[in-house]
This record gives C-alpha cells, sequence and structure tokens, in this order.
C-alpha cells in the first residue's frame, strides 16, 4: 500500500531497484507482527532463560521441576490428549458416516454450518452451558437422580475435573475435527474404493488398508491441532472451576495476576513451557499436513 | 441391500450421537435460564441480565472493540493479501504460516508478553492510560482473529484475477488507493464479510486478554457473573450462543452471493 506506484525511468537499473521496493507493501504487516505477535513471545522465550539481572540461566526452567507445576502440566497435558483423542476419533465418525455412510445428502450442508457455529462456541458461556446440563442440579444430572436413581456424584462423577473439563472440551473439539477431516473424506477417490472391490476387498479390508493409511497423516495432523487448541484454553476452564482444578493456563492466568509463584522469572518459564509443547504438536501437525496433501490434491 | 443396511444403521448412530452431545448442552442452558422463578418458567434471568448496567457497558465496550478490531483487520490484511499475491508470491507460505501462528502461541501467553513489553516502565508504554490498554487490546484481538481474517481474504482474492484487474485499473489511470478500494476491495468483499463476523464473534466472547489488560469487556463480565449467580449466566450462554449462531447464519448467506463460497471454517 505504502510501495510508490511507478517506477521512474524505463531504463534496466530502474528494474534493478524493483526488488527491495516490493518488500515495502507488507511493512505494515511486518510492523504489526514483530510488535504484536514476535516481540512478546520472544519476550517470553528469553525471560524464560533469564535471570533478573539480565545474565543467562536455566534456574528458571529447574523452577518449574516442583511437583504442583508439573503436576499441573500433566493434567493439562492430560486433558489436552483425552479430548484431542476423543475428538478425533468421534469427530471421524460422525464425519464418515455423513459423507460415506450413505445417509441423505441433505444432512451435510446443516451439520458443517452447526459445527462451524459449535467449534467458536467456546469461552466462558460454553461452561455455563455444561454446568446448566451435568452441574449437580443441571438437566441431565437432576434426570438421572429423580427418574432413573443414578446419582452421578456417587458415581464420582465432577464436572470439576479432569473428565467434566474432557466432556467440555469435546463441545468444540469434535466440530472442529467434522470441519477439517469432512474435505480430506471428499479427497478419498471412488476409483480406490472400485479398486479395492474389484480385487476382493471388504468394506472394512478398504478402510484399513487403503483409506486410513491415506487418512492418517491428516488424522494425527489434525490429532495435533486438536491439542493444541485445548491445550491453550482458559477461559472455558477458568468459568467452570475457578481457580479449583490446577492446570497449566489456569496457573499461569493465576501468575500474570499475582505472581502467586512469588518469582516473576518462574511465570516466564512457566508460559514458555506451554509454547514449548504447543509447537512441538504444531510442527506434526506442519510436517504431516505437507505429506498428507500429495495424496489429496 | 441386506449388507447396506448394518452400515446405514451405523452411520445413523454416530450422527444420532454426535447431535445428542451437541443438543443436550443446549436445551440444558435454555432450560435452565427459564426456571429462575421457582415452579414456572420465566424469562426473569434474562430481563434481570438486560437490565444490568453492568451487562450493558460491557456488551457495547466489547461491541466497539469488535468493530475497530475489524477495520483494523481490513486495513491491515486486504493489502497485504493482495500485494503479496500481486508481487510476492513466493512469500505467500511463509506470510500464511505467520498468520497461523496465533493458533499455536495460546491467547494467555501473547498477553502476557504484553503486559511485559508495553508496561509503564518501557519504550512504549501503552498500559499506563485506558485508551492506550484498548489499543493494545484491540491489537491483541487483531492477533487473534488474523488466522481467520487472512485467510478468508486470501481465498477471496484467489477467485479474482488481481494481476489483470490491477493492469487494468492501472492503465486507466488509477493509483494503489483507487485500485485497493475501488476495484479489490468490493470484488473481496463478500470474503472481508466473512472474516469479520468471526472476528466479531471472537472478540464479543474473548476472555482472557480483556481480563488480564483489566479491561471492561464482555468476557471477564460473563466470567464475574458466572462465579457469583445462578441463572443469569445460563441466560448469558443462550445469548451468546444466539450472537454466534447469528454471525455464522450471516457469513453463510453471505457465502451465498460469492462467486465461489468462502467460509472461513477452521483447518489450517
Amino acid at each position: 500500500m505504502t510501495t510508490p506506484t511507478d517506477l521512474t525511468g524505463p531504463l534496466p537499473p530502474a528494474s534493478r531497484w524493483r526488488l527491495p521496493l516490493h518488500w515495502l507493501g507488507i511493512l505494515p504487516f511486518a510492523l504489526f507482527v514483530t510488535l504484536f505477535l514476535f516481540m512478546p513471545t520472544m519476550k517470553i522465550v528469553v525471560g524464560a532463560f533469564q535471570s533478573p539481572d539480565g545474565s543467562f540461566t536455566l534456574a528458571n526452567i529447574r523452577g518449574l521441576n516442583t511437583p504442583s507445576i508439573l503436576g499441573a502440566y500433566w493434567i493439562s497435558i492430560k486433558i489436552s490428549v483425552a479430548s484431542a483423542s476423543l475428538g478425533c476419533v468421534i469427530g471421524f465418525a460422525v464425519a464418515a458416516a455423513v459423507v460415506r455412510g450413505g445417509l441423505p445428502g441433505w444432512i451435510r450442508s446443516p451439520l458443517l454450518t452447526f459445527s462451524g457455529v459449535a467449534s467458536n462456541f467456546a469461552g466462558v458461556p460454553l461452561a455455563f452451558a455444561f454446568l446448566a446440563t451435568l452441574g449437580p442440579v443441571g438437566l441431565i444430572t437432576v434426570f438421572l437422580r429423580t427418574e432413573l436413581g443414578i446419582d452421578l456424584r456417587l458415581l464420582g462423577f465432577n464436572l470439576l475435573s479432569f473428565w467434566g473439563l474432557t466432556i467440555t472440551y469435546l463441545f468444540f473439539q469434535i466440530p472442529l475435527m467434522i470441519l477439517i477431516i469432512t474435505p480430506a473424506l471428499d479427497g478419498l477417490k471412488r476409483e480406490w474404493k472400485e479398486a479395492a472391490s474389484v480385487l476382493g476387498a471388504t468394506s472394512f479390508q478398504y478402510w484399513r488398508m487403503v483409506a486410513f493409511p491415506i487418512l492418517f497423516p491428516s488424522l494425527l495432523g489434525t490429532w495435533a491441532l486438536l491439542f493444541a487448541n485445548s491445550f491453550g484454553a482458559v477461559a472455558t476452564a477458568i468459568a467452570l472451576t475457578g481457580s479449583s482444578l490446577s492446570i497449566a493456563p489456569i496457573l499461569l492466568f493465576a501468575q500474570i495476576r499475582g505472581d502467586v509463584l512469588g518469582d516473576p522469572h518462574l511465570g516466564y518459564a512457566l508460559a514458555f513451557g506451554m509454547i514449548f509443547i504447543t509447537s512441538i504438536a504444531n510442527a506434526i501437525y506442519i510436517w504431516l499436513r505437507a505429506r498428507s496433501e500429495r495424496w489429496l490434491k | 441391500m441386506t449388507r447396506l443396511l448394518p452400515k446405514r444403521l451405523w452411520s445413523w448412530a454416530a450422527l444420532l450421537f454426535g447431535l445428542a452431545y451437541f443438543i443436550l448442552p443446549l436445551i440444558g442452558m435454555t432450560e435452565f435460564s427459564l426456571k429462575m422463578r421457582r415452579g414456572v418458567y420465566s424469562f426473569d434471568a434474562y430481563v434481570k441480565v438486560l437490565e444490568d448496567p453492568k451487562f450493558q457497558e460491557t456488551f457495547s465496550f466489547s461491541v466497539f472493540m469488535a468493530l475497530f478490531t475489524i477495520v483494523f483487520g481490513v486495513l491491515l490484511v486486504v493489502p497485504t493479501a493482495y500485494w503479496v499475491r500481486l508481487k510476492l508470491p513466493r512469500l505467500r507460505p511463509y506470510i500464511e504460516f505467520v498468520t497461523l501462528l496465533p493458533l499455536v502461541i495460546p491467547a494467555i501467553v501473547i498477553v502476557f508478553g504484553y503486559i511485559r513489553l508495553y508496561n509503564t516502565s518501557s519504550w512504549l508504554p501503552l498500559t499506563g492510560t485506558a485508551a492506550g490498554t484498548n489499543l493494545l487490546l484491540m491489537f491483541g484481538y487483531a492477533t487473534l482473529s488474523l488466522p481467520y481474517m487472512y485467510r478468508a481474504v486470501d481465498t477471496g482474492l484467489r477467485t479474482i484475477d488481481i494481476a489483470t484487474l490491477t493492469e487494468a485499473a492501472q492503465s486507466l489511470g488509477a493509483g494503489w488507493g483507487t485500485i485497493l478500494g475501488r476495484i479489490i476491495l468490493p470484488n473481496v468483499l463478500v470474503a472481508v464479510l466473512s472474516g469479520a463476523f468471526v472476528t466479531f464473534a471472537i472478540v464479543l466472547g474473548e476472555f482472557t486478554m480483556a481480563a488480564l489488560l483489566n479491561r471492561p469487556a464482555f468476557g471477564p463480565y460473563m466470567q464475574l457473573l458466572g462465579a457469583n449467580r445462578a441463572y443469569e449466566p445460563a441466560a448469558l450462554a443462550v445469548i451468546a450462543f444466539g450472537i454466534t449462531w447469528g454471525c455464522i447464519a450471516i457469513i453463510q448467506l453471505v457465502a451465498r452471493f460469492a462467486p465461489k463460497p468462502a467460509t472461513p471454517v477452521k483447518d489450517l
């Protein structure tokens, strides 16, 4: 936008100067992401390896090695793994049922629209919806207790727990999986199925030996995205549990608010640990996506 | 046909399970939001929420933030995506990668960086004043919506021949401002609008950034109400779901007028 319109002089030197000037067009964007994406992130990464006087240290990272912090990471990882895995399996089942399962064609479009809404319906209101449904006086809890005599509480179920958060996160994980995997399922060519059945393969064999290996990279890749998605979720967890369940993002939230760890640089290390874990998950995603695209053209 | 039947049954079972999972919480929150008056269904909780001056304040604050974020996002993303497609196509994968980073780096980490980087004792003390903090919050929202906005606009640009349009406009004497504002933007308006409505939905419900920057936004208000009241939060959840649904419905409606649908789904 800020680049000069036309470069005066039709001479060869002018064309030599063209290239550097083109870069000016993305200068506003570059400036924005540098100031509000890269620098804040780098500040955290650098801060994680700095002592209060500014020198390099590994003490902050070592400081994470306490039972309460490791426990917070561990339960975060468990919730993210569980909600990503179940989200993948259930989302895949629903998408496969609609795309390949012989259901009427008109279901597809409303399902995708609904998935678009549900995958965006996260945060604080989602927590309220689940409290009203599975909370102590929620719809399902009360129904099970009064009509069927099943007391979820006696069975050890509590919404403010590992399973409670996992079930709640699945509300946006499953639709996200449906949205991502439906195009991949569309990419499975009819010829492959026909070729397999001409060779005498059963439907199960086709899925196990043809479709699944082709879809595997996108499945695993989407898994990584869902993992990062729930690992960084703060709002739902806070609205659901207050601060009674210590997971990594809630611990970081409390640390930023009031330095509960009593050491600002430990906060950097805590945040760095979160970027580190989601980056690994997404590096896997990017790598596998590049591989799966070869097949789904 | 007999062999098809079990497969179709299985498909229906998977679909019904999925539907039950999504519809039960929606029924649950709706039913709960109507139960404020003992024994009968009523809209008391909604009346309480809508009459709360705090609701009106925080809601309009977030709506304003969303509008500013959309304007800023469009001004930032449309020229960039256009320029990259026109002049720097080799950079496209890298730019796209950068725009996806906000999905990888948790929002809480980004805002933590903001607080440390732009505090009162820094070179750019944005958090020193309310206006500065609002500006910082808007930049944060623009960062969060970048993956959706950029993808939507870039998909929109793919469906038009920007090189020919640009040359045609240039040969008629148009400058870059005219090209972008009167040629490119109208042509990708549908894509821009779908990006805008996702941005609107994100900003309106956002909690983490607004809470940590201490701004009176709708997200922190909802959380506060949830910690102190019983029925009003469910009413708020119904309202929030209605807004999300409205945004997505408008995107779908708008996309119908597009030459090619450019729905900003969350895939990468």
